[in-house]
């Protein structure tokens, strides 16, 4: 049995300690935002955010996972988050869109912690989170616009 | 195909012109095309040449309901080339739709109905550009009709604003919602009727919107599926709700070919939520799009599938698979180069080679090494399939729905009608939802749960390991050059397995629409020259891979083109622009391919003046010649491919401890007409990153069968600091072409341009990829 708080609402769930977060959010709980890539934190589609820190949800089993659990169907009620989202659609970064979620939780989490990230701090925060499609360089673009700082792709 | 089809489209050029004609001219060009081949061939061109051909009827394509509300169409899969948006964006622009009163239905699998859907080969807005105009502007035109004849006035003294029609002399206007139900009632105008809008009439096609080069020009028309995807409700392969679905994995054989001995399901039927475990039958070699077979665990959620794939127990029987259990990288790198040292089968030749080379005054020479990939969409595959009394819904993320709903009848031994397939987005495809095995698969395990969705789910491991890989190559080549350098013998000879040994027996030897992208395609200009095809076996699933047989031959020509440049002492740039000779236009079939894109060689020519624009444009954004500074160097590399013509230039320094920064990419592109600029301009950054992955990191090898790599830590793709410091796209503007394809053309110069330019940086050539480590040490 395992007593979740997802953005904001309670679940209590019949699921087994080691079952992984990402599972549980996807599979038992329903919300299908948070997406599958590899399954041993090399990608980061599966990232949410566990008090506000960026976790890789396909390696952290349920149990692990105490607290506020926020995912990305809650980001546009997040002040930090809809502004980066914004960001995302000002400047077209999606292509097929899969990772972006991802993405977006973790670049959230960044800007949280680090409101004007450098360019380098923002490209080593990223370095986790694969897009097969190749918009890195619009997603740094976003991640400075949302920052306030205009950035060049 | 009636008279009707002869659409002409008034004020245009030649090539223009003839793009409307689509089915109507390719009766008539089949003609010549027949002798030309020998008689043996009924071909056709363009979208009419496709499985379903074209569709342009208004009653499939666009509806609008009495708010207003106009509902386009999509029957092309979007995974991630921005179709959604473009050719819905076409369709609004045609008809005067105001975009924040337009949304996209996604077709279902129904060539029929639909036209052609098989979502590869660049085609999507090439082919359908000039259908969904014409739809359009039926529609369009039943809307002014029926305003019309509401006011009792002569159509001529109406037209279409922005979702309304307007009578001109009184100002009367009527939206399109109120005109919708009388404007259906109308006859829907024939072919000949239609009047396309003039270019100073549209307001979204081919207008410049978006990033452009670091500045945001203007974020309008937003894109279809943009808010859906950063709030997480953008439906995948995986996301369709259901009631009372099951999931299921499959252990599949380790190497292709191999079958199930015999297998123990004891302990994993023991794993909470796991109900059920099954053999899924393959069907042997060569595979086709058909499962490789193996064990599916089927459960009540994903993990419990996998935990019970864990801890299954198979024996394999590798007998069945033949030499394939044998297959090992290097021993295979091996074979293939000393087979290049051997002549081949001969697909192209002019001149005395053998006489050039003897006398030239020097001879250059290089071996080349494209490995095995795998196309790895950030989505693994994955379907669900329920089955119930008699027909079976398929939802899935598929390039080629009619693929997928021919196949899963097939399986399951049921009528076409009886297969329903729903195109969910695509987290990514790049040929690899192409195949629709995983589709099958799923059908084959719902085959035992009457009634229930099952929903098959490929980890990543699954994906790597069972890709459709891209095909291992080496390229041998061989020049001579006189006292000035300049080239008078080249010889080429190109070996990888064959897609065609997927769907019969290994062929060995490149078939023609293999050869025909980029290898007797050369556009080089040599008094001699011949190219030669030796066999090549294939021992794994060999697949379509984004811009596919163009990446090794790009890889190996545009590589050994500046060899020569090197060995002449000459400027890079200089001498490939002499190489190409004077501006022409190439008709395939004088350099043997008949396969040309599927497109008619009259309208899409190999245009070297083209070629010659994009190579001078991408090198002088780049600030060709200048000094670019210690341990830094600029590398060119160009090419044709889906009717495209791309160059690109590379800015990088190579520090002494070998550690590679890729400061700018400078990309030009010339596809004719330009649709949607935005997403063009996405398309060719995201090819420059995935170019680069190709050309330093990713590869998938093989020991006695098995692939060596399973999931990104060590199947190398780029991440955010691969990615160059500053990316340039220029589009060339040339709206008298025939319009060419976007999603492949960027991706085959990436990697021979990023090797010239670590060459220019260091001296070192790198032959073989990905570079790897090889720039260490």
């Amino acid at each position: 049995m395992a007593t979740l708080t997802i953005n904001g609402e309670r679940y209590e769930l019949d699921v087994p300690d080691n079952m992984p977060l990402l599972w549980v959010i996807r599979d038992v709980v329903g919300l299908k935002g948070t997406k599958f890539g590899c399954g041993m934190s090399q990608c980061g589609a599966c990232t949410v955010h566990l008090n506000g820190t960026a976790i890789r949800s396909c390696v952290t089993p349920v149990s692990a996972a105490s607290g506020e659990i926020t995912t990305i169907e809650a980001m546009a009620d997040d002040p930090v988050g809809s502004k980066v989202q914004q960001a995302w659609l000002d400047l077209g970064v999606a292509q097929c869109g899969y990772c972006q979620g991802g993405q977006i939780m973790n670049a959230t989490a960044l800007l949280k912690k680090t409101p004007n990230p450098e360019t380098g701090e923002i490209v080593d925060a990223m370095a986790g989170n694969l897009c097969r499609c190749g918009t890195y360089n619009r997603i740094l673009a976003a991640i400075e616009r949302a920052s306030g700082q205009e950035g060049e792709a | 195909m009636s008279a009707d089809d002869n659409l002409m489209i008034a004020n245009v050029s030649r090539r223009r012109f003839l793009m409307g004609l689509a089915g109507g001219s390719a009766l008539v060009l089949a003609a010549r095309w027949d002798v030309a081949l020998g008689g043996n061939e009924k071909a056709q061109f363009g979208a009419g040449a496709m499985p379903g051909g074209w569709v342009d009827d208004p009653n499939v394509f666009i509806h609008i309901d009495a708010d207003g509300l106009v509902t386009i169409v999509n029957n092309r899969s979007e995974m991630g080339q921005g179709i959604r948006t473009s050719l819905v964006m076409v369709g609004a622009d045609e008809l005067g739709a105001d975009w924040d009163q337009v949304r996209v239905e996604q077709a279902e699998g129904d060539h029929s109905k639909y036209g052609n859907q098989n979502t590869d080969g660049s085609r999507s807005m090439r082919h359908w550009y000039q259908p969904m105009r014409r739809a359009a502007a039926a529609a369009r035109q039943m809307l002014e009709q029926a305003a019309a004849n509401e006011w009792g006035v002569p159509v001529s003294e109406v037209q279409a604003g922005v979702h309304t029609i307007v009578h001109r002399s009184s100002g009367k206007e009527l939206g399109f919602g109120e005109l919708a139900a009388k404007a259906r009632e109308l006859d829907v105008p024939g072919r000949h009727a239609l009047v396309l809008k003039r270019d100073d009439e549209l307001r979204f096609v081919g207008k410049e919107t978006g990033l452009i080069n670091g500045e945001l020009k203007s974020a309008y028309p937003k894109a279809i599926d943009g808010e859906d995807i950063v709030t997480g409700k953008a439906i995948y392969g995986a996301d369709v709700p259901f009631d009372n679905l099951l999931y299921a994995v499959i252990a599949r054989p380790p190497v292709y070919g191999a079958t199930v001995s015999s297998f123990d399901d004891t302990e994993a039927l023991k794993v909470p939520g796991v109900e059920k475990v099954l053999k899924i039958e393959g069907t042997g070699q060569p595979a086709g799009f058909s499962p490789l077979g193996g064990i599916a665990v089927v459960a009540s959620n994903t993990w419990a599938a996998m935990e019970g794939r864990k801890a299954l127990k198979i024996d394999w029987d590798l007998e069945a698979a033949g030499d394939n259990a044998s297959y090992t990288s290097s021993a295979y790198r091996e074979s293939l180069e000393k087979a290049a040292q051997q002549p081949g089968k001969v697909v192209r030749q002019h001149g005395d080679l053998d006489a050039s080379l003897e006398s030239a005054a020097q001879r250059v020479s290089a071996t080349y090494y494209m490995p095995h990939m795998a196309q790895a969409p950030m989505e693994p595959p994955v379907a669900t399939v329920r089955i119930k009394d008699g027909k079976a819904e398929v939802w899935a993320p598929v390039q080629n729905p009619q693929a997928t709903r021919d196949t899963v009848a097939g399986r399951l031994g049921l009528d076409t009608e009886n297969v329903t397939v729903h195109v969910t987005l695509l987290g990514g495809g790049f040929g690899r939802k192409s195949k629709p095995d995983f589709a099958i698969e799923a059908a084959s395990i719902a085959e035992a749960f009457q009634g229930r969705p099952i929903r098959l789910q490929w980890s990543r491991e699954d994906d790597i390991h069972h890709a459709y890989f891209h095909a291992v190559s080496v390229d041998y080549l061989e020049a001579g050059l006189d006292d000035n350098g300049q080239a008078t013998g080249w010889l080429h000879r190109t070996l990888s397995p064959s897609i065609g040994s997927l769907f019969a027996p290994d062929p060995k030897h490149k078939g023609e629409f293999e050869l025909g992208m980029g290898f007797n395609t050369m556009p080089f200009s040599v008094p001699a020259l011949r190219l030669e095809n030796p066999p090549a076996p294939a021992h794994v699933r060999i697949g379509w891979f984004r811009s596919v047989y163009n990446l090794p031959h790009a890889w190996a020509i545009q590589s050994f083109a500046h060899e020569m440049a090197v060995a002449a002492g000459k400027d890079h740039r200089d001498y490939v622009l002499d190489l190409l000779g004077p501006d022409r236009e190439i008709h395939n079939l004088t350099v043997g391919d008949g396969w040309n894109y599927g497109e008619d060689p009259d309208l899409y020519p190999i245009d070297i003046g083209r070629m010659r624009n994009v190579i001078e444009r991408a090198t002088s954004e780049a600030g060709w010649g200048k000094s670019p500074g210690k341990n830094r160097g600029l590398g060119l590399a160009f090419h044709h491919s889906f009717v495209s013509y791309t160059a690109i230039v590379f800015d990088v320094e190579v520090d002494d401890q070998g550690e590679l920064t890729i400061h700018r990419a400078d990309i030009a592109f010339d596809c004719g007409p330009q649709a949607n600029p935005e997403r063009i301009r996405s398309q060719l950054e995201g090819a420059i990153v995935m170019g680069i992955g190709i050309a330093l990191q990713s590869e998938v090898t093989f020991e006695d069968g098995v692939a060596q790599q399973g999931n990104f830590d060590k199947f190398l793709i780029p991440r955010m600091p691969d990615a160059p410091k500053m990316l340039r796209v220029h589009l060339v503007d040339n709206p008298d072409e025939a319009m060419g394809g976007v999603g492949e053309p960027g991706l085959p110069p990436v990697a021979p341009a990023l090797c010239n330019a670590i060459y220019a940086a260091t001296g070192k050539r790198i032959r073989r990829l990905p570079v790897g480590d090889q720039l260490k040490g």
